[in-house]
């Protein structure tokens, strides 16, 4: 299997020109392996869950929380799905015709790829002025809450700290995640400098043969990524002891016991009572 | 790039006489195998070692691929079957005469004795960049050469062009799509697969590697006219650089049934200036019903070039398209010598 295709230009230079598409099967088989290897771990694993009468003991110390702890603001939610459904068209315009159904994906691809580009800086401006901005982060601050749910993972009780408002893996997929958006949308909006759209001056020598082809590689290769993550984010977000995460994505809360059950209160800080508290 | 014009590198030539033992070839050297009609088209690709395959697949030998039938008042004519034969067949000149003018009109005697119609309407594009060996969109690269500020694309496309502005060089393609040809194809897996001819051709935006809808391993197998136009008032035009021999700049292709002074129903095509040969529908609609005088003409030929988008050298295009969509609705009158 190759990983890059190479051309020869004009100047019988020896250029990139695309990401092997070969690796999309190589993304599909990765991500499909993952669930496979995932499921069956959950099925078979000893991970440490809370006894219901612990989590019992935690709701009776806090009754001054409200049943229903706000997750996810409106905005935070609407961000959320207008970015999942541009993510969806990005994925289905890009490699469905590589897959072999034909249609004019051309359009519909860059068109998607704006929304997510205008989703993505409402996101960034919103988190940084409403959210916690820092609470979505990985850093090496988090390496004993790793230790711990690794601990967890296999079984073992250990009181090291639980997850803020958003549990490890969560953070360490907004990482990946983060990366593999920003090289597509990034190379995608200098791309749309090569085709015909009302925003942009067709310009095909913005840059040159080997910084295009740079550029065209990087958009595969994380569109290839994409794939792969947005397998793994729809899966977890389909598994049954994540719904309540999935449900607060939708309704925009979750519920006391899940948040004492899940969370560390310490962590993340509820505050005010009411029908439903915010952080 | 240099273009190498010598002998071609060596491939396993194979000559079957069936379809059936054909596409047991193509399946069995996959990407690696060529198919070879008329041999115009390939022989360019192999001499100038942009393609190399591994095998040739000569169609050629395959007596069912040829001929012209007369099957319910239309006509069925073997992919195979030769530009010349098709101009001599009386049943074409009877019925379909704007078939006979387009193959006519396709490149020299010579050519037409050799070349088919199948491979007339499956031929590559012909633009130069994409032919020299780049890495322009169509060959799976990332830019269309044709398409910059100081590239030589007079021949180029003025409609739906998507980042490839190759065009179709095709004589017979508007033709058969104005005569409602109805494609057969025999597929990969042993099917039969008939489409109209205006759904034969694919452009750019659909499939940027390719002119039509075969995919590797399929066959044109024949070319089926059916009656319901034949005997109409046809018109073709090919508009070129050289009369003698040339593809066209543009062309166009149309059939006109008459109720008394009024168009009952028209079909035409124009070739030249997109990747796919172009069904003008919305001048079909356009003229339905009217008279076929120069204002009908007019009318028709300004929603024809309605969204074209020139580029560097090929602005011409846009009126010469416009007036030979008037000429094919208003006729053209005989020319006249005062002196």
């Amino acid at each position: 299997m190759e990983f890059l295709t190479w051309g020869r230009n004009p100047w019988d230079q020896s250029i990139l020109t695309h990401v092997s598409w070969d690796l999309l099967w190589a993304a599909l088989f990765a991500g499909v392996a993952f669930l496979l290897a995932h499921g069956g771990y959950m099925l078979l694993s000893a991970h440490r869950k809370r006894h219901a009468a612990e989590t019992d003991a935690l709701e009776a110390a806090r009754p001054d929380l409200p049943p229903r702890i706000v997750r996810h603001s409106l905005a935070a939610r609407l961000f959320h799905w207008v970015m999942a459904a541009a993510m969806f068209t990005l994925l289905v315009t890009a490699f469905l015709p590589i897959a072999g159904v034909r249609f004019a994906w051309v359009t519909w691809h860059w068109m998607a790829g704006l929304v997510l580009t205008a989703s993505i800086l409402f996101h960034v401006i919103h988190a940084t002025f409403w959210l916690d901005f820092w609470s979505i982060w990985v850093g090496p601050r988090d390496m004993p809450e790793l230790k711990a749910e690794v601990m967890r993972e296999f079984g073992h009780d250990v009181p090291g700290p639980r997850p803020g408002k958003y549990p490890l893996g969560n953070r360490l997929y907004h990482f990946t995640i983060v990366i593999a958006a920003l090289a597509v949308v990034v190379t995608g909006l200098f791309m749309m400098v090569r085709v015909r759209t009302p925003f942009f001056t067709r310009n095909p020598y913005l840059f040159g043969d080997a910084t295009w082809g740079l550029t065209y590689v990087l958009h595969g290769m994380g569109g290839v990524a994409l794939v792969g993550l947005v397998m793994a984010h729809v899966y977890f977000a389909v598994r049954p002891e994540k719904w309540w995460i999935t449900k607060s994505m939708i309704l925009g809360w979750i519920t006391r016991r899940h948040y004492l059950e899940h969370h560390d209160p310490d962590r993340w800080k509820v505050r005010g009572a009411g029908p439903a508290a915010r952080l | 790039m240099a273009v190498i014009r010598d002998p071609m590198p060596a491939f396993e030539f194979f000559q079957p006489t069936s379809v059936e033992d054909a596409q047991a070839l193509l399946r069995r050297y996959g990407a690696d195998a060529w198919v070879l009609a008329g041999g115009l088209d390939s022989l360019d690709w192999l001499k100038d070692r942009i393609k190399r395959p591994a095998a040739l697949v000569d169609l050629g030998t395959i007596p069912g691929l040829k001929g012209i039938r007369d099957v319910d008042g239309g006509l069925e004519i073997g992919a195979m079957t030769t530009l010349t034969d098709l101009v001599r067949h009386p049943l074409v000149r009877e019925r379909y005469s704007i078939l006979l003018e387009a193959a006519e009109a396709a490149a020299s005697p010579q050519i037409r004795n050799q070349g088919t119609i199948g491979g007339n309407v499956s031929q590559d594009t012909r633009c130069w960049y994409y032919r020299a060996g780049w890495p322009c969109y169509r060959a799976g690269g990332n830019i269309c050469y044709a398409d910059t500020p100081e590239s030589i694309n007079r021949e180029h496309a003025i409609l739906q062009a998507d980042r490839c502005v190759a065009v179709n060089p095709s004589d017979t393609a508007p033709a058969l799509i104005v005569l409602d040809a109805q494609m057969v194809i025999r597929t990969a897996g042993g099917t039969e697969r008939v489409v109209p001819a205006e759904d034969y051709f694919v452009g750019p935006g659909i499939d940027i590697t390719r002119m039509t809808i075969l995919e590797p391993g399929d066959l044109l197998t024949a070319i089926r006219l059916p009656a319901t136009w034949a005997g109409a008032t046809f018109y073709f035009e090919k508009v070129r650089d050289r009369q003698v021999w040339d593809f066209a700049l543009v062309s166009v292709a149309s059939a006109i049934i008459m109720n008394g002074s009024g168009i009952e129903r028209m079909r035409i095509a124009v070739n030249g200036v997109s990747a796919r040969p172009l069904r003008l529908q919305a001048v079909e609609t356009l003229v339905r019903g009217r008279a076929a005088d120069e204002m009908t003409a007019v009318a028709a030929g300004n929603l024809a070039i309605d969204g074209a988008q020139p580029l560097t050298f090929n602005a011409y295009k846009v009126p010469l398209m416009r007036n030979l969509v008037k000429r094919a609705i208003r006729g053209v009158e005989p020319a006249t010598w005062n002196s």
